[in-house]
């Protein structure tokens, strides 16, 4: 294993481990707003990894200036756009998330997941 | 280029503009869109399907005039045309059945609301089951995904929101799996059309470069899909869902949204890596070794369950278990009998779903299976339909469920490691699905004493009372009926929409 790789590709590294942060959070935390924060570091870590995947060294946003068309100048595009794609879903999906966590909120006064259950239990026998 | 040729994109876009015109509407007049708009997309499908059946070879349909690698596209084929016109089917059947309980189980004014995500959820289906490019692919899967939740959660109860979150948080989890492999796929190939990217794989797949990167992808995306539709042991929120969520949704869940997945989950199999690349990767041991836990332990749950909606809840973890066994497989007989229990199940489930609900009415809306006891007598169409869906996932002759296993067992015999295992676990899930459905049959046909039932209260339901209900579970033992008696043609058409896949 060549770990100079590494630190080529640091951001890609550094996006992984969010990505692991982030995906534990969602799965293992109790409470539903932290739960939340790790779906968002989880999708954030995701628009890390596109963006670096679609920057080139020393090339400009992909937005024509000075009449420069030539292909060589700018930066693939396609990643950026699939970035911008995957922040509305994120942001849709999250604040679908929110308003479920106020219903539950509203009626069991917690946002231990855990805790709502044994109370939803408790509330039905 | 004909006009059939462009049927696929318009019913995309028809179901997808018919869900904000719900929005506007009063719910009675929702509804009538909601149903028009099902009902002339599934005759769509119709024309697509005779169409793609006439052509006898695949073609893309590429939109906004921009070539291959650059455009969108969506492809149709037999395989993509049969699906959509079967799930249009069962989306309209389970609209229909459940008109009186959504009336009584949700509030006046949010009836428009559930008609929003209904026509949200079959775009997003039409989208999936057609679609060429797999970042749409991941668009359309979380469209799915928010209205599947919708559905759960606006029959507000504790439960159904909990049931609502858990789904959420399971879905989003499989989601980040799914758009990380796309990332990684994009990174390996620099394509997000499927046709395209198939093409890098292989290349990929001689050279042997990028051999691990690869197959992270291919195992990402198989676990995300798998992570949504369910598959043991990531089926938690699957009994509360199904089971407290109003019947329309059940059924729609159960038969409609986790097949959405699988369907794209072979498509991706097929389109995107390459059937001979996954037959012959470990990914499929892995599914396979899941699938088998997934029959048994589904059933098992089920046997334990004492509420009639769970415990048909559970069967469903089995029945994704059988599919994804038929994936461990590795052969295109396998995958045949997936596809052929993809359509059985749904056909299947929802009829379940649809006369428990009956069976669960002419019991004073009493859910546990003690209680439905004699029901068979007091609401004879539902019970018939319960029987029927019984015998059917039990694999009673003449039904779908019969030919289903018969496939199974036809594919097992072709492998040589797996053959064992497979024949030994359908023949013990056969008997777990026994044990269950008919312990459940026989409580609704034993009878009740007439003193009893008079102090109950409970009342005999009339053909006449639940009409459009009953109408469509006969049209539900139809379709089941006439899957397992014109098994071959259905099948034929399996295997020359899959040859038309690769």
């Amino acid at each position: 294993m060549n770990l100079s790789n590494l630190f080529v590709n640091f951001e890609e590294a550094i996006s992984m481990v969010l990505f692991g942060i982030g995906f534990c959070n969602l799965l293992m935390q109790k409470n539903l707003i932290k739960k939340i924060i790790g779906l968002n570091i989880m999708d954030t870590a995701m628009f890390l990894f596109l963006a670096a995947k679609g920057y080139v060294e020393g090339r400009k946003a992909p937005i024509i200036t000075d009449g420069v068309t030539d292909v060589t100048a700018y930066i693939n595009p396609i990643p950026s756009g699939l970035v911008l794609t995957g922040i509305v879903v994120s942001v849709s999906v999250t604040a679908l998330m929110l308003a479920l966590t106020i219903r539950l909120y509203q009626r069991y006064h917690t946002l231990d997941i855990d805790e709502i259950t044994a109370l939803m239990k408790k509330e039905e026998k | 280029m004909e006009f059939v040729q462009n049927l696929p994109f318009i019913s995309i876009l028809v179901s997808l503009f018919a869900g904000p015109v719900c929005l506007l509407l009063k719910g009675k007049k929702a509804k009538y869109v909601n149903l028009f708009v099902i009902i002339s997309v599934g005759i769509m499908q119709l024309f697509v399907l005779l169409h793609a059946l006439k052509l006898k070879e695949a073609y893309t349909y590429s939109m906004g005039h921009y070539p291959a690698p650059w455009g969108n596209e969506i492809r149709i084929g037999i395989l993509e045309a049969s699906m959509a016109l079967f799930f249009t089917i069962i989306l309209l059947l389970s609209m229909l059945a459940g008109i009186r309980e959504r009336e009584k189980d949700i509030d006046s004014e949010k009836q428009n609301l559930y008609y929003v995500m209904t026509n949200l959820l079959l775009c997003s289906l039409m989208a999936l089951v057609y679609t060429n490019d797999i970042f749409n692919a991941y668009v359309f899967v979380e469209i799915n995904t928010i209205a599947a939740c919708g559905l759960i959660m606006i029959r507000e109860k504790g439960r159904t929101i909990l049931a609502a979150t858990r789904y959420m948080i399971m879905n989003l989890l499989g989601s980040g799996l799914f758009l990380l492999g796309i990332c990684f796929l994009y990174d390996l190939t620099g394509h997000l059309l499927m046709s395209n990217i198939k093409e890098q794989v292989a290349i990929l797949n001689v050279t042997g470069e990028y051999h691990m990167p690869l197959l992270v992808a291919i195992v990402l995306l198989a676990v995300g899909l798998a992570i949504k539709s369910a598959l043991y042991p990531f089926h938690s929120w699957v009994p509360d869902a199904y089971g407290y969520s109003t019947v329309s949704s059940a059924a729609i869940l159960s038969s409609l949204v986790s097949k959405g997945y699988i369907f794209l989950l072979i498509k991706i199999f097929y389109r995107v890596v390459g059937f001979d690349i996954i037959a012959s990767s470990k990914v499929i041991d892995v599914l396979f070794v899941f699938g088998v836990a997934g029959m048994l332990m589904g059933s098992i749950n089920a046997i334990k369950e004492k509420d009639i909606r769970r415990m048909i809840a559970f069967s469903s973890v089995a029945q994704i278990g059988y599919i994804y066994m038929g994936f461990g497989l590795g052969t295109v007989a396998g995958m045949v009998a997936s596809v052929y229990r993809i359509v059985f199940h749904a056909a299947t489930k929802s009829l379940l779903f649809v006369a428990a609900s009956g069976l669960i009415d002419a019991s004073g809306n009493d859910k546990h299976i003690t209680s439905l006891k004699g029901a068979g007598y007091r609401n004879k169409t539902a019970g018939v339909a319960f029987t029927v869906g019984a015998l059917s996932m039990i694999g009673f002759p003449l039904l779908s469920g019969f030919i289903s296993k018969i496939l199974f067992a036809g594919a097992a015999w072709e492998t040589d490691t797996k053959m064992m295992v497979t024949l030994v676990a359908l023949a013990i899930s056969t008997i777990l699905n026994a044990m269950y459905f008919m312990r459940t049959v026989i409580t609704i046909y034993t009878p009740m004493k007439t003193p009893e039932v008079k102090e109950k209260g409970y009342a005999k339901i009339k053909f006449s009372e639940e009409t459009l209900k009953n109408i469509t579970l006969i049209g539900f033992i139809v379709l089941n009926v006439l899957l397992g008696v014109c098994s071959e043609p259905v099948v034929d058409l399996i295997e020359k929409g899959l040859a038309m896949f690769g």
